[in-house]
């Protein structure tokens, strides 16, 4: 049956096979059907003949953008450090873009990981991907042997059953509260246009967590990541996380114990959001790659909501635009800031 | 039962005080020169510029045991590497922010700006941390009990 994704499908292996025969990139990076049903997997076609495996439905979940400069620095010709790079273009990547992980290929820019030049981007809309824990739960803890999708349904089917619901009830939490759709850089656009969506209260889930007091809130907190088992999944599904060292594993000084302690697991969630203060752009890659089905995205969406508010900054939108983190204004918030009794110094003192 | 009570009594927080080499350690010092009282709660750590303190350092010391935490720079506008501070407040209100909403106690994490000439303001500054924490009582929730 035509579909949405089938016609996308065929259209990404054909502008796939296209930039690959013809030399402009030297990879292709989409997905192709993963070992289960309800799974897809990040791919690398080498040659116009792998691009025939190329899939585009609502289980590419993880966020491309985090294979970009691994994949780009492979590529190049190897050279020591410190050695400048060869004279003349390197060699280029095609890759898929929806709005959130565009954004985060615009961060990835701007933090100097990657060169525009070197991308070729084709733009597709997204339509939300899909929630494989949500499906699970509808599919009763009964094993999931096929999957089937239109472009408004689901259909799920396994021994002795088959399921249909609508696509919309098995979205993931942040597709549904996704304003930011259509790729924000790209070289070609492939599909149809899915209009900016107007979201009723994109933070309702925060809102409702920062009305409790504080001794429930640490109960929840506690309770989210209770049954974390520290295999930092979502750390390394993250694009914004690409330091060669990452704070987790530090030993001198070692900022977490490498146990599975209570205070350990709380330092690593909360210190895993703040690095992506800023920065974040809400892909949901973490939560799907968590085998415990924690939502850490929360942590990471409350900064969000923040950047939204105290700084009026959404990051990732514009080349140009700063990040909220790496700028700041002299009229910035600062009401948190107790300055001994007198507080004075707040208005007079940026005017130096 | 008793003795938890006594502790309690007994119980006189443990404030870190991150404060920048060129006002708020400055002041600090004034404060101790100038002859003028304030709680003996804190231990200082002089830094940089509140720009060198991360989120890192802050979790570590409560990890460690730490029942409140101040970080003082200097004046927005003064700050000796120009914009220091102000990179910093932008940071501090997410993580400020953060920490609320994970349920630590507000008044825990303290943010101020001190200058080199406050000494007074200091020792009043550092009395109304000591207080506000004392109000909260000792840290249960990002301790760490065997390290």
């Amino acid at each position: 049956m035509e579909t949405l994704f089938s016609q996308t499908t065929e259209a990404i292996r054909r502008e796939a096979k296209d930039l690959l025969e013809s030399g402009k990139v030297a990879a292709f990076l989409g997905f192709v059907k993963g070992s289960l049903p309800t799974v897809t997997r990040p791919f690398v076609a080498r040659t116009p003949e792998e691009t025939d495996k190329l899939v585009w439905n609502g289980l590419c979940v993880m966020n491309l953008a985090n294979y970009l400069p691994g994949l780009l620095k492979s590529l190049e010709p190897p050279r020591r450090p410190g050695e400048p790079p060869p004279e003349g273009p390197l060699p280029r990547v095609g890759v898929i873009a929806t709005g959130c992980w565009s954004r985060n290929m615009v961060i990835q820019i701007q933090e100097n990981q990657m060169d525009r030049e070197r991308l070729v981007i084709l733009g597709v809309d997204s339509h939300g991907m899909i929630d494989r824990r949500k499906l699970e739960v509808l599919a009763g803890g009964r094993e999931i042997q096929s999957l089937e999708e239109t472009d408004e349904r689901v259909i799920i089917s396994g021994r002795d059953f088959k399921m249909e619901t609508a696509r919309q009830e098995v979205l993931r939490d942040n597709c549904l509260t996704c304003v930011h759709p259509s790729p924000v850089i790209l070289d070609k656009k492939i599909g149809p246009t899915v209009p900016e969506r107007r979201v009723h209260e994109p933070f309702a889930r925060i809102e409702e967590i920062e009305r409790m007091d504080a001794g429930s809130r640490w109960a929840w907190f506690q309770e989210e990541i209770a049954t974390c088992i520290r295999c930092y999944a979502c750390r390394n599904a993250c694009p914004l996380c690409y330091c060669p060292t990452c704070f987790v594993d530090d030993s001198h000084p070692q900022w977490v114990g490498k146990s599975i302690d209570k205070t350990d697991t709380a330092t690593f969630h909360i210190l895993r959001a703040y690095h992506c203060a800023g920065r974040c752009t809400d892909c949901g890659a973490c939560e799907s790659a968590c085998p415990m089905g924690i939502k850490m995205r929360l942590f990471t969406r409350k900064l969000q909501k923040d950047c939204l508010e105290l700084f009026a900054s959404e990051p990732g939108l514009d080349l140009n635009s700063p990040l909220p983190l790496t700028t700041y204004q002299p009229e910035d918030p600062d009401t948190f800031i107790i300055a001994g009794s007198k507080k004075q110094g707040t208005q007079g003192g940026s005017e130096k | 039962m008793d003795s938890a009570s006594d502790k309690d009594q007994k119980w006189e927080p443990k404030i870190i005080a991150f404060l920048c080499n060129w006002c708020s350690y400055a002041g600090a010092d004034l404060a101790g020169v100038s002859r003028f009282q304030y709680p003996p709660n804190i231990r200082i750590i002089r830094v940089p510029c509140s720009g060198r303190v991360s989120a890192n350092m802050i979790l570590d010391a409560l990890k460690a045991g730490a029942d409140g935490i101040l970080v003082s720079g200097c004046h927005p506008g003064d700050c000796h590497y120009i914009s220091g501070n102000l990179y910093a407040r932008r940071r501090f209100a997410l993580l400020k922010n953060l920490l609320e909403f994970i349920g630590i106690e507000p008044e825990r994490i303290n943010f101020s700006w001190i200058s080199a000439s406050e000494g007074e303001q200091f020792a009043e500054l550092v009395r109304e941390v000591t207080t506000r924490i004392k109000t909260v009582g000792p840290a249960r929730h990002l301790v760490k009990e065997i390290g």
